[in-house]
């Protein structure tokens, strides 16, 4: 219940940070809040050679307005989030979510980038951030790039991050009053990593109708069209949709996350 | 057969700062020793319980820059130029004795274990959300276990707390009412 031994190195400067992770390889990660991967090290889960600090880099616990949108630091505490010390975009999305993260204790030193790097499927940033519709900004030897939220995990605790590139900041468009969100997620107890998980919004300003499906064995699962909240209404429909997403998740899996889907959509019609 | 062709990495030592219940401790540990250890095996503060060390008992609460944290994910190292108080710094505050009261008369405690994990946490919910019911209280405390009570007195004992102290707020209002 001891972690493998580790170098933890620090340093002030980002580029050089990138640089000592690329020149590190597969061995060395960035570390930021620890709240997932601490639990990981101690079960020797994981066994890196190098953790290289995050915490010295005050820019990656910035909040900035860029007028279309709110840019988070990476480093940007659930706590935060959940205390709306940091602006809301979501119309609500973002502090409701934040609220269900484990515990307050890991909320107040887990981070939103943290979480998203991570990639676990069952955390709920992963699946909240493409439902949003957000950009991440990342560092790393070839410079800077941004990457859509639906695009950068790839697979379970796998995303498009090369080594030596680190997340320095997620960007969430800003929703008017025009827009509905619903999050459901089933946990046996409260805090814990989500069995099943399906999140949806709707804006009346440009039409958009957005449905995640989380928790799946890999990637979250992204639907958008037109129409598409009243056709989960319909159980024939909601059923073909899981199966279309997810055609390998076992009967006692799949049964919650239609249900999610039901919820979802009783959810906007509740608040239309 | 052979012994497994296993390779462990060399362990180093680093010089880590810790400023605890406001008192400066000078240790020399290995960077994956974790805060929970630190503060029980090279401070002597044992008040801070080591539980599941997955993040999810609670045990190992403590207050770092006056919010709870648990201290068994992650390395001392990284504490450093942080405030921690741990269950010690508490002895004359006045919120915690009276935690500690609730605490013994809801019969909060059987073996102690979570007790000071517990501790922590109740005092984080009743300085953060004086308005909480009895949903509330549960909630915050899905991340504290305790194996004994099974809660109800646990429970029991931060609402007594947060009852006590609405009434003793209204009382101070009606006081300085014109």
């Amino acid at each position: 219940m001891k972690p493998n031994a580790y170098s933890l190195v620090r340093t002030d400067d980002l580029e050089q940070a990138s640089a000592l992770l690329a020149e590190g390889g597969w061995g060395s990660k960035p570390v930021a809040g620890c709240q997932s991967l601490g639990a990981m090290l101690n079960l020797r889960l994981v066994q890196p050679d190098t953790l290289l600090d995050l915490d010295a880099f005050a820019s990656l616990r910035a909040t900035t307005d860029t007028g279309s949108a709110i840019r988070f630091g990476a480093m940007t505490t659930h706590a935060a989030i959940e205390d709306k010390r940091v602006p809301d975009p979501s119309q609500g999305l973002m502090p409701f979510v934040a609220r269900g993260i484990a515990y307050r204790a890991v909320r107040n030193r887990g981070t939103l980038g943290g979480s998203l790097c991570h990639a676990d499927p069952t955390a709920d940033w992963v699946s909240t951030m493409p439902l949003l519709g957000a950009t991440l900004h990342v560092v790393g030897p070839a410079g800077l790039r941004d990457i859509a939220a639906r695009d950068f995990m790839t697979s379970a605790y796998e995303t498009q991050l090369v080594d030596g590139e680190i997340l320095i900041a997620i960007s969430v468009p800003k929703y008017e009053s025009g827009m509905q969100w619903s999050y459901r997620k089933l946990c046996r107890k409260t805090g814990e990593l989500a069995h099943a998980m399906a999140c949806g919004l709707r804006d009346v300003h440009d039409g958009t109708e957005r449905v995640v499906m989380g928790a799946l064995n890999g990637a979250p699962h992204i639907i958008e069209r037109q129409g598409l909240m009243t056709e989960l209404l319909q159980p024939a429909a909601r059923e073909k949709i899981v199966l279309q997403a997810a055609p390998d998740l076992e009967y006692d899996r799949r049964q919650p996350l239609i249900e999610m889907l039901r919820l979802v959509a009783l959810d906007m019609e509740k608040t239309r | 057969m052979s012994a497994l062709p296993i390779e462990f990495p060399a362990v180093e030592t680093t010089d880590v700062k810790l400023n605890i219940n406001d008192r400066w401790y000078q240790l020399t540990l290995q960077p994956r020793t974790h805060l929970a250890d630190a503060l029980r095996d090279h401070c002597g503060l044992t008040a801070t319980h080591v539980g599941c060390e997955q993040g999810v008992c609670g045990a190992c609460t403590v207050e770092v820059d006056g919010a709870p944290q648990r201290s068994c994910l992650q390395s001392a190292k990284r504490f450093e130029g942080r405030q921690i108080r741990t269950l010690e710094a508490y002895d004359h505050d006045p919120l915690m004795a009276q935690l500690r009261a609730a605490f013994s008369t809801e019969h909060a405690l059987q073996c102690g274990y979570c007790t000071p994990g517990m501790l922590m946490t109740a005092r984080d919910i009743v300085q953060r959300l004086p308005q909480a019911d009895e949903a509330r209280v549960c909630e915050e405390l899905a991340g504290n276990l305790c194996r004994c009570t099974g809660y109800v007195g646990i429970v029991r004992a931060i609402l007594r707390v947060l009852r006590e102290r609405a009434g003793s707020v209204s009382t101070l209002g009606e006081t300085h009412a014109p």
